[in-house]
């Protein structure tokens, strides 16, 4: 069991160490400097510039921000996973929770505090809805959850639009009007914090999802059950657990997650909801999230930091003259060594079988 | 009537990158491998296509279609990566796909900057132009909707929907292709080497899409953006499933789709249609596909094997 968990920690840091150096690469081979990339992240990351020697608290305000909707969004795949569900289907959850929040901010009163719980309530709740769909036909009907929560995330992405344009109505076709401040999670402090960046109270609800995540899976009777859906159907059949019942619930809760990203997005990092050109993706970057953190809560939390630091560090990189899609690459690259999971374990034992004596060591301490 | 005349050639303009694509997917997935990625290879193919024509337009007349050979070149290279990591390595093809798809978005926005300094390639100036064929244009009725601003791409897509139907079920390779997604190991029982099919299918699925990127940034587009494939790599998974993996079912379902997306733009001058907003148009594909998916369930219609690790121990 020890050298299980070894190497479940071992595989992804060895696809992020690889999907780093591929990236680097790509760099040398187009004529940009490696250097820029990595100094812009460690900027983005702790807000110092090693090369003006200043430091600025915004930056790392924006790297909490970068976060914490693809925290959510990884914690949506991670949780469906262990029930043995491909929730592809985050970004349309997510694109759902926005509209339930621009809804319960726009046309509810409340006083401040309430009103901003109310907005994360509803998100979490659309966002359950809207994956509790796939999982209820995949559980009915046996369709394949990846294909149906691929479509429903076009179905979410038009209908926010439609809802944009024509029920809450928008003058300029880009955005409803602004929000009332107590639906909001931002606060002026937080923001002088950190030097004017978008730095909200939507951390709390955030980490609370984590460690939410984390007691469900791994320390209910309920979350087991899930668990044992995801490692044997039949198997968990027999033993008398309810399997469709499971099936629809973990879509709903990995949605309601999902959902309550679109909340924090649209009342912490906007005060608006948005007419959306396409996707923006959250649910993407949310299984790559997922994939790195070994579909662990705690695993998802830093992982989510990992490449809410990349995407924080994108505008950095381009002021420095390397083109911040460097970003999308290293990331995919790391989902892709990643799911040559199977190779790369087999690579390591190999590499084992051949060192016995010295790798062996290391692997039994 | 006017409307129509304008509209059909315009919708199956539309349809044809969804089928080339879909036809992609086919191939694909009879052979038991799930192509999640037919948009990143998509956008591969659109952006190698719009570069290799803004490089050419200057010298040749039909740098088009040179970019749209490219475009094919450059979606099997591509797709090669979902081939090995998911035959080879044993990925999850779902997650191979999804890594390919980021991966496309990344690449070609960042080769654009490197080439082009934008975000976006330049501009080319006419792409692929639109025929009328000579003689048929003037067949009644049917001239007009069919062979007169017609866009070459259509006629590629027909062409290509009757060979991949000839192949896949006329000839000894398409059945043992087939075998390959529905049965692998009696496939393989009967010295079928399915690794290798399997291959042929990715890197067919490459081709296929990497055309249809080309086919849409060059007649849609003045250029490739991020944003111009704006999921249609999806809706050409939609057109696979609602044409239940058939090639002329693929090419209804393509026209289908194209004249939804089509009648987006028209439904303001079309009287009964002029209320409803293009949003609903826009979800159409994607709406139509869950219900036939419903309507589907539990008979036997897509490959069985599509999605599973090939286990040759496996009974």
């Amino acid at each position: 069991m020890p050298k299980h968990k070894k190497q479940s920690i071992l595989v992804p840091i060895v696809a992020i160490l690889f999907g780093f150096a591929l990236g680097a690469v790509v760099l040398v081979l187009t004529g940009r400097n490696p250097g820029s990339m990595f100094l812009a992240m460690f900027q983005g990351a702790t807000g110092i510039n090693v090369k003006a020697g200043t430091f600025n608290p915004r930056y790392i305000g924006e790297f909490v921000i970068q976060s914490m909707p693809i925290m959510l969004s990884g914690l949506s795949v991670a949780f469906a996973f262990r029930t043995g569900l491909f929730n592809i289907g985050a970004e349309g959850q997510l694109i759902a929770g926005s509209v339930a929040a621009t809804a319960v901010a726009l046309w509810v009163q409340a006083p401040p505090g309430v009103h901003a719980v109310l907005v994360l309530l509803a998100a979490a709740a659309a966002g359950a809805f809207w994956g509790a769909i796939p999982g209820w036909l995949k559980a009915r009907f046996n369709v394949h959850e990846v294909v149906i929560t691929i479509m429903m995330n076009y179905l979410a992405l038009f209908l926010n639009n439609w809802m944009v344009l024509y029920v809450f109505g928008s003058k300029d076709r880009i955005k409803t009007a602004l929000f009332p401040a107590s639906a909001l999670l931002k606060d002026d402090a937080l923001a002088a914090l950190t030097n004017g960046s978008r730095l909200n109270w939507g951390f709390v609800p955030v980490l609370l999802s984590v460690l939410l995540s984390w007691f469900i899976i791994e320390k209910t009777t309920f979350g087991y059950s899930l668990r044992a859906v995801g490692f044997n159907k039949e198997g968990a059949r027999y033993a008398g657990m309810k399997v469709e019942r499971n099936i629809v619930l973990s879509m709903a809760i990995a949605g309601a997650f999902a959902g309550l990203a679109g909340a924090v997005i649209t009342t912490g990092t906007f005060n608006y909801g948005r007419f959306l050109p396409g996707a923006e993706g959250y649910g993407m970057d949310g299984i790559a999230v997922a994939l790195v953190g070994g579909n662990a809560a705690f695993g998802v939390f830093f992982s989510a930091l990992l490449f809410g630091m990349l995407k924080a560090a994108q505008p950095l990189m381009q002021s420095q003259g390397v083109p911040k899609e460097i970003a999308s690459i290293i990331q995919a690259s790391i989902v892709l060594f990643i799911a040559m999971r199977l190779g790369i374990e087999t690579l390591i034992s190999r590499l084992k079988r051949k060192s016995p004596e010295t790798l062996g060591e290391e692997a039994g301490t | 009537m006017n409307i129509l005349y304008s509209m059909i050639p315009i919708a199956l303009a539309y349809s044809a990158p969804l089928v080339i694509a879909a036809l992609g997917g086919l191939f694909s997935e009879r052979s038991g491998i799930v192509n999640i990625a037919l948009e990143g290879i998509m956008m591969v193919g659109g952006f190698t296509a719009a570069s290799v024509t803004v490089a050419l337009e200057p010298i040749s007349p039909a740098a088009g279609y040179w970019g749209l050979l490219a475009g094919l070149a450059a979606g099997v290279v591509f797709s090669s990566l979902h081939a090995f990591t998911s035959i080879n390595l044993k990925a999850n093809q779902v997650i191979s796909g999804t890594a390919l798809n980021i991966l496309a978005g990344g690449l070609t926005v960042y080769l654009a900057q490197i080439l082009f300094h934008q975000q976006r390639t330049a501009a080319f100036t006419s792409g692929l132009v639109k025929v009328s064929v000579p003689g048929l244009k003037s067949i009644p009725l049917l001239g007009p909707l069919l062979f007169v601003n017609a866009s070459p791409p259509f006629y590629i897509a027909v062409v290509l929907v009757a060979l991949s139907w000839f192949v896949v079920f006329k000839t000894p390779f398409g059945l043992r292709l087939r075998a390959c997604g529905e049965h692998p190991q009696a496939a393989a029982s009967m010295g079928i080497d399915v690794l290798r099919f399997r291959y042929v299918g990715v890197l067919l699925s490459g081709a296929f899409a990497g055309l249809a990127g080309g086919a849409l940034v060059l007649t849609q587009d003045i250029q490739y953006t991020a944003v111009s494939i704006h999921g249609s790599g999806f809706i050409a998974m939609a057109c696979l499933i609602f044409g239940k993996w058939n090639p002329f079912g693929v090419l209804g379902a393509g026209i289908f789709f194209g004249l939804s997306q089509a009648l987006s733009l028209y439904a303001k001058d079309i009287r009964f249609l002029a209320g409803i907003p293009s949003e609903f148009f826009y979800l159409l594909p994607y709406a139509l596909t869950i219900l036939a998916l419903l309507v589907f369930a539990g008979k036997a219609v897509g490959p069985k094997a599509a999605g599973e690790i090939y286990d040759a121990g496996k009974r």
